[in-house]
């Protein structure tokens, strides 16, 4: 290779490299941005997200109301924001108990191996034979339709794909020398796993709980759509595809859209992130 | 080999074991009385209400129930459905052909498209992968039920191509009817296939045995076909198989979506209106469909790829 080619090589990388931090901070702009209207929506609403007015009934954008009305003449705008905060809350709890549980079973198993190993092992296959919607419908008919019902049902399902990919992480740490020198010194195992074993695999934790985020939040709009989640009127995206429907079938998709955009763009910004930030891992 | 299957066929009955539980278990714990469907909120005398409680054995022991159920599911009994006066058994019979049919349609779409444009992408670098990567990461983060009414607004109500309801009667009509619905099902997994496929085609490419076989001069298509597709069938074929499989439970939303008249559907009717027996048999049918997926997949890629048996062996 010319010393030339060598340079373009080189230079191509960095720009390859800046060109993934540019994508990496609009995807984190976006989802910074989710979360702030999650927490202020309501506030920022311009007008009450469930004041309907019928003679309003799928009127488009006029003035004060830049995306128009839905079927029950209500803003569409002030649904739209007021929405963001279930949608954005319900797949946050879920990677809080998912992650939890998943890290609990994870590095339980690498530290002691063994027979505990084998048996958290088996709970998380017999577990991988629950797909998470059907877990979240099964909950619903037990409890009722909730948003709650469906986040706990979710965290269970996705606990073991959590469980097994930090499980490899964990256990290549445990095999560390640094954990062994801290053992001989008579550290005790939750003061190793919490200062150093769980520390030492938080990228990886960062990653699997950005990537987590993303599925969570689909599930829960499935959820919601099929009615066995949040419950109308109350504003969620997935609640607002759903009622948008009617519309969908008259001619006038704009409920049904906006709410769907508004997940897909999370989404992407969420899923982009999350491959970056395993990627900077290598 | 014969360790590695054996072990595999143990833990499905373990899985099929536990899950029966759960699913009975969790519903028997559900607050409220089963019969408030039946009675639809009037009070019946206690002479009727007994009755009807020894017509459904709901007052034997818990396992004892559950001995019973699963004894009777074994045979393809799965009870009554208190709210639809029905068999579930017969129900199921019923809903199950249309969901199998979505889904398999579905997967026909992910092997077809996604494992196509994961090899268009793998072999070619620059504007055709380029494009293919960012219509994955689009078409990966759309949902099933986002999809769905996509489709439904702009090729069923605006452009009327499609039907935007219903299952349709007969085999052409029913393809009619099931095109959107299948596309919808199969977009997002499809996106992940086709990423899995691109990226063990260039992993394959980039091998020394293919790079040595390019330079001693072996047409690119005897390469191709013999060491580059060859190797790269195994992560392809277990990652379609899982992804396909988990169509199998997100069918109920786009039968939702496209008001089809399917398992999945019926499965959501029935627990919104806490219709236990129905739900049961259902999910039942749901996860066993999965887990015995699972296992055949996991056998095939014990087949295709000889170091998992050899690996179980040392462990």
């Amino acid at each position: 290779m010319s010393a030339d080619a060598v340079v373009r090589t080189a230079r191509s990388r960095r720009a390859r490299l800046a060109a993934g931090d540019v994508v990496a901070w609009i995807c984190g702009g976006i989802i910074a941005l989710a979360v702030l209207v999650a927490i202020l929506g309501p506030l920022l609403a311009p007008h009450d997200p469930n004041a309907a007015d019928l003679n309003d009934q799928f009127v488009g954008p006029v003035a004060g109301h830049p995306l128009g009305f839905d079927a029950q003449g209500r803003d569409l705008l002030s649904r739209l924001l007021a929405g963001a905060r279930t949608s954005m809350l319900g797949p946050a709890a879920v990677v809080v108990l998912a992650m939890a549980a998943g890290v609990l079973a994870a590095v339980t198993a690498a530290w002691r191996g063994g027979w505990v190993d084998a048996a958290l092992g088996t709970v998380m296959d017999v577990l991988f034979s629950f797909p998470g919607i059907l877990l979240a419908i099964l909950a619903s008919a037990v409890f009722g339709p909730s948003l709650w019902a469906a986040v706990i049902a979710l965290s269970i399902a996705y606990t073991p794909y959590v469980a097994r990919v930090l499980r490899s992480a964990a256990v290549r740490e445990r095999a560390q020398e640094y954990i062994a020198a801290a053992e001989v010194q008579g550290a005790s195992a939750v003061a190793i796993c919490a200062r150093h074993l769980v520390p030492n695999v938080a990228p990886l934790i960062v990653a699997q709980a950005t990537l987590l985020f993303g599925y969570a939040m689909v599930d829960l709009a499935a959820i919601s759509f099929l009615g066995l989640g949040v419950q109308p009127p109350q504003a969620d995206w997935g609640v607002m595809v759903s009622t948008g429907k009617a519309g969908v079938l008259q001619g006038y998709p704009a409920e049904s859209l906006a709410a769907g955009l508004c997940i897909v763009v999370v989404v992407v910004a969420v899923n982009l992130l999350g491959e970056r930030l395993g990627e900077r891992r290598r | 080999m014969v360790a590695f299957v054996l072990r595999r066929l143990a833990l499905l009955v373990v899985a099929l074991l536990v899950s029966s539980f759960v699913i009975f278990a969790g519903l028997q714990l559900a607050p409220g009385d089963p019969l408030a469907a039946l009675s639809g909120g009037r009070s019946l005398p206690p002479e009727a209400l007994e009755a009807l409680r020894a017509q459904y054995r709901l007052d034997d022991p818990f396992l004892v129930q559950y001995g019973n159920w699963l004894v009777h599911a074994v045979q393809g009994d799965l009870g009554q459905s208190i709210a639809q006066r029905h068999d579930v058994a017969t129900i199921i019979g019923e809903r199950i052909g249309v969901t199998a049919q979505l889904v398999a349609l579905a997967a026909v779409i992910i092997l077809v498209a996604g494992v196509g444009l994961g090899v268009l992408a793998g072999l070619r670098r620059g504007p055709v992968d380029a494009a293919v990567l960012v219509v994955t990461t689009l078409l990966a983060a759309i949902p099933s039920f986002v999809a769905a009414i996509v489709l439904m607004s702009v090729f069923a109500v605006q452009l009327g191509w499609f039907p935007a309801v219903g299952a349709g009667d007969g085999f052409a009509d029913r393809l009619h009817h099931l095109v959107l619905p299948a596309i919808a099902l199969a977009a997002s997994a499809l996106a992940i296939v086709a990423r899995v496929t691109r990226a063990s085609v260039r992993e394959e490419l980039e091998r020394e045995h293919v790079e040595t076989a390019v330079s001693r001069g072996l047409p690119r298509r005897l390469v191709l076909r013999r060491h580059v597709l060859r190797n790269a069938a195994i992560p392809i074929a277990t990652v379609s198989g899982i992804t396909i499989l988990s169509l199998i439970a997100l069918s109920a939303v786009v039968e939702r979506a496209f008001g089809i008249n399917g398992l999945g559907a019926t499965l959501v009717q029935a627990a919104a209106a806490k219709d236990l027996a129905l739900v049961q048999g259902i999910s039942l049918v749901l996860v066993a469909a999965f887990v015995v997926g699972n296992t055949l997949v996991d056998l095939v890629y014990a087949v295709l790829d000889p170091r998992v048996t050899v690996g179980s062996r040392a462990a």
